[in-house]
């Protein structure tokens, strides 16, 4: 990337009269009848007027001020930054897949919809459940729906006073607030020193007001639930189910599988375990999956196939409704069918480990120089709480915005909330031992730095395109669209 | 094994593994309990080279029928420039993540706030958020926020010419979330005002949920109706289709105080259900009310102009079980695609999509009313591009028929409805042989 600002807007190279465009000659009749006033806008929007050489070379100028997977190293805790496959992009943009209309007949799309069949089985296979959807759009999405399952199921049954959700005090924000949303009351559990979850204060929580049981394994920290298989048992006796929030479920690729663990409901993040590129934040796709037992409630649209081996949508089901009116997200699901044919079995059960190992590789390296508060075997990310030595001043905020001068993308920073000075660390499988051994000399270079030169760091970084942004500025003042700009 | 997507060698993994402190890989998952181990192989085909994978798509794709598309329903046919799939392939846009740190993401940063002037642009609203996941979650989350603002009460008037794709996912968060839904009714295609101003005299509602153009492409004049609302204190949002914007009278004229809707029609492909993106703007006194992402401008310490992620006290992560979303993403590369797009087509370009689509719609309305088979179902009102049919024939048959021609003739929306959208797409001979289809009917 630069390290000088690409800053132009787009309104700024506009001048009257230019166009980039092209369109098709009408060749139909006009007609005579024209709209009323009354519907009409009053005048033109303001939108740019510019050449197609200079729209281009403005959006690539841009794209020099970013930074992405592909440019390094991107230790995103709980992220999963891993490389996203070139051909995924060409599978997703196949030219027999992009132009389908969702809305067209069943029987001229079944090339989509045995893509979209495959895919769900996949999954269900990797997740060692029953079936999934792939209609949610996301992964808080997918966890809005899961618990939307969960809470038809238990109106299935007339059990209708579970409105509780437990949530670990380690959870992603997204758990609470998707429980929110789904008019769950959240219940945090406490958790152990080392971030799992406390069985004992779990116990009295289990009460039959219960509806679900939400947990991240990996945890938030990096550690196995071992107590998991317990945890189940309680979870199940109390009537409630067991949900699997799917973010950190890379590392558990080839090793262990959610439903064999006792989870009833799950969602998988294909923008993480699956390699679906994120996009600047979006579009990422959220699929949930389902024990036995529990496929009826799952969201409508289902693809279903036929005795015949045809496919088919079937009709709306009445349990749980829609979260879509589509089947999802489908380029993005057609990126993570590629990307699993592509690993195929073998490259599945090499990329948990092969994550864990990084990770581990990292954790061991720098652990004289930054508190880890957990000292186990991690899985595929850990949590340092900033530097071993505090006396320096220098924050984790200040060692993140160090690495960017170094050509890293900063760890996931304050987050989780159980520690201080959380600086939570995940490689990926597909990092080379080369660019970790990068990552980690100048990691003690930074520690090296805070002791000896503290300034340095805090005024970190130095080399960027952008330096210390004012944030406060931004909220007490905001300026959201380019006329609050121009205006005096 | 060797995988082209893992860097690490034999040699690699066993000078990590030292490092390590272990023997082997299975050594670092001692923790995870024998029971709970997956020791088998997966029921997934061995890894595939790339051509086996392009093979793979490849005959997937002869399972597809590519068709003409005449089919709207909220999801239109609009061509989208070459500039495009350049811009969005550039590795910095579509391989970074969430801007957080914005000193290393100015790009995302830029393209969203250039979005989201163009989406106020569009809408007349003085407040876009960075997107959201699609048109139908982006109207849940309207709903949500009329009912968060409104506090104690939680009734919503909806009105029924509101596309039911839209309106199937709003009933199901309002069925968890505790929401009321009432159903404004038509008269002819149009949401019927008088009915609205009896349903918020009786009080109580938090918002009001209006279309236009709506599920039946038909332009609603909402005069009256913003008015309607704020006396009774509710919300006025209105569901739109943003390509249409360049030309129809705009949220923000209506006095809406939401904008919503699915951001497809900005030349996105159907790409058989998405990805899309969910666009929804207010005005400047629900901005602290609004979801998702907001990026604002500020300033570095050398005072060069600066983009960050804004009004953060609002998002999940900070508010947990408090927050009335839960969104956590936004649909960054999609929102760039709508930027890139609005700024090829500009003000112009989108006005000529809009005057093609509308006379194609109607010179085709036209010939299939003169087969005598088809009529207008609501020849009283005005329509931009999309219109609906009464067939006086077998409309399964007749969709075969086209199919078997190679033509999507629009979607069935009743035994006897079709709904039928015309684009710059589709050209005369195709509505011709459209039409000749139908008169073989």
């Amino acid at each position: 990337m630069n390290r000088k600002l690409y800053s132009k807007l787009i309104f700024e190279l506009s001048r009257p009269g230019r166009r980039a465009y092209s369109l098709p000659r009408t060749d139909v009749p006009e007609t005579a009848a024209a709209l009323p006033d009354v519907l009409l806008r009053g005048s033109e929007p303001a939108l740019p007027e510019v050449d197609e050489p200079s729209l281009v070379r403005h959006y690539v100028n841009m794209s020099t001020n970013n930074f992405g997977v592909d440019n390094g190293f991107y230790p995103l805790g709980s992220c999963t930054m891993k490389y996203n496959p070139k051909i995924n992009e060409e599978m997703a943009a196949h030219p027999a897949m992009a132009g389908l209309h969702p809305y067209q007949p069943a029987e001229t799309a079944q090339g989509a919809l045995e893509a979209y069949f495959t895919l769900q089985q996949l999954l269900a296979e990797i997740g060692g459940m029953s079936e999934f959807t792939l209609n949610p759009f996301a992964g808080a999405h997918g966890e809005l729906t899961g618990l939307m399952v969960i809470r038809a199921y238990h109106e299935s049954r007339g059990d209708t006073k579970r409105t509780k959700v437990i949530v670990p005090d380690s959870a992603h924000g997204t758990n609470p607030a998707s429980a929110a949303v789904a008019g769950l009351k959240v219940v945090e559990v406490k958790s152990h020193p080392d971030g799992t979850i406390d069985i004992d204060a779990l116990r009295p929580l289990l009460t039959d007001e219960v509806a679900a049981v939400m947990m991240t394994n990996p945890n938030t920290t990096g550690i196995f639930e071992h107590g998991i298989p317990e945890i189940a048992r309680m979870v199940h006796e109390a009537g409630a189910l067991l949900y699997y929030d799917g973010a950190n479920l890379n590392p558990l690729l080839g090793v262990a599988r959610p439903g064999d663990m006792g989870f009833d409901v799950m969602h998988i993040n294909l923008h993480k375990t699956f390699s679906t590129p994120h996009g600047g934040g979006g579009p990422g796709s959220g699929p949930v999956g389902v024990r036995k037992g529990l496929e009826q409630f799952l969201p409508s649209p289902r693809v279903v196939r036929r005795p015949d081996g045809t496919f088919a949508l079937d009709a709306p089901n009445t349990a749980l409704g829609s979260v879509s009116a589509t089947l999802g997200n489908f380029s993005v699901q057609l990126r993570a069918l590629s990307y699993i044919l592509s690993l195929g079995n073998e490259g599945l059960k090499l990329a948990g480990p092969l994550a864990t190992l990084n990770a581990n590789y990292i954790k061991e390296s720098l652990r004289n120089l930054y508190k880890l508060p957990i000292d186990r075997v991690c899985k595929h990310e850990f949590v340092f709480d900033g530097l071993a030595d505090k006396s320096t001043g220098v924050t984790t905020l200040h060692v993140a915005k160090r690495l960017l001068d170094h050509g890293f993308h900063a760890p996931t920073i304050y987050f989780p909330l159980l520690f201080h000075e959380s600086l939570m660390i995940e490689p990926t499988e597909t990092e080379s031992l080369e660019t970790l051994d990068e990552f980690i000399a100048v990691m003690r270079e930074i520690a090296r730095e805070a002791a000896e030169e503290p300034e340095k760091v805090i005024n970190a970084p130095h080399h960027t395109p952008v330096r210390h942004p004012d944030d406060t500025q931004a909220a007490l003042e905001p300026k959201v669209k380019y006329s609050d700009l121009t205006a005096k | 094994m060797q995988h082209r997507y893992f860097p690490h060698t034999e040699a690699d993994i066993k000078a990590m593994l030292q490092r390590c402190g272990v023997g082997s890989l299975d050594d670092l998952y001692a923790d995870v309990p024998e029971e709970l181990r997956f020791h088998g192989d997966y029921q997934v085909p061995s890894q595939m080279s790339e051509k086996e994978v392009r093979d793979f798509f490849d005959g997937l794709g002869r399972r597809n029928k590519q068709l003409v598309c005449f089919a709207g329903a909220g999801y239109y046919d609009h061509y989208a420039p070459s500039v495009i799939n350049t811009i969005l392939s550039r590795s910095e846009f579509l391989t970074a993540y969430t801007p957080y740190q914005p000193e290393i993401s100015q790009g995302t940063l830029q393209y969203i706030f250039e979005y989201q002037t163009m989406m106020c642009e569009m809408t007349g609203m003085d407040v876009s958020n960075a997107s959201m996941y699609d048109g139908t979650t982006a109207t849940a989350e309207a709903m949500l926020m009329c009912v968060a603002a409104a506090r104690k009460r939680n009734r919503v008037l909806v009105s029924s010419t509101l596309n039911p794709a839209v309106r199937r996912v709003i009933e199901t968060y309002a069925h968890y979330h505790g929401v009321v839904i009432d159903e404004i009714p038509n008269h002819g295609g149009v949401a019927s005002r008088d009915a609205l101003a009896d349903m918020l005299a009786k009080g109580d509602v938090a918002g009001v949920i209006a279309s236009t153009p709506n599920f039946y492409g038909i332009l609603e004049d909402l005069s009256g109706w913003a008015d309607l609302c704020h006396q009774a204190k509710a919300l006025f949002v209105i569901h739109t289709v943003p390509a249409d914007l360049a030309v129809i009278k705009t949220p923000g004229e209506w006095g809406a105080d939401i904008a919503v809707g699915d951001g497809q029609s900005l030349g996105m492909p159907l790409s058989y259900g998405g990805p899309y993106l969910g666009f929804i703007c207010c005005t400047k006194a629900l901005m602290r009310k609004l979801p998702g992402r907001i990026v604002g401008a500020t300033t570095d310490d050398a005072g060069q102009r600066t983009f960050v992620l804004t009004l953060q006290a609002r998002e999940q992560h900070i508010r947990r079980d408090k927050a009335t979303s839960n969104i956590c993403s936004n649909q960054g590369l999609m929102a760039l695609y709508a930027a890139v797009y609005m700024a090829t087509l500009g003000p112009k370009g989108l006005r000529e999509v809009a005057e093609k689509g509308y006379h194609g719609a109607h010179y085709l309305a036209d010939r299939l009313q003169a087969t005598g088979k088809m009529r207008l179902a609501f020849p009283e009102d005005p329509f931009l591009n999309e219109f609906v049919m009464h067939c006086d024939f077998d409309i399964d048959e007749f969709i075969a028929r086209c199919v078997a021609a190679g033509i999507l003739p629009g979607v069935k929306i009743a035994p006897d409805r079709m709904l039928i959208a015309v684009t710059e797409m589709q050209s005369r001979s195709q509505m011709d042989e459209l039409v000749k289809i139908v008169e073989s009917m």
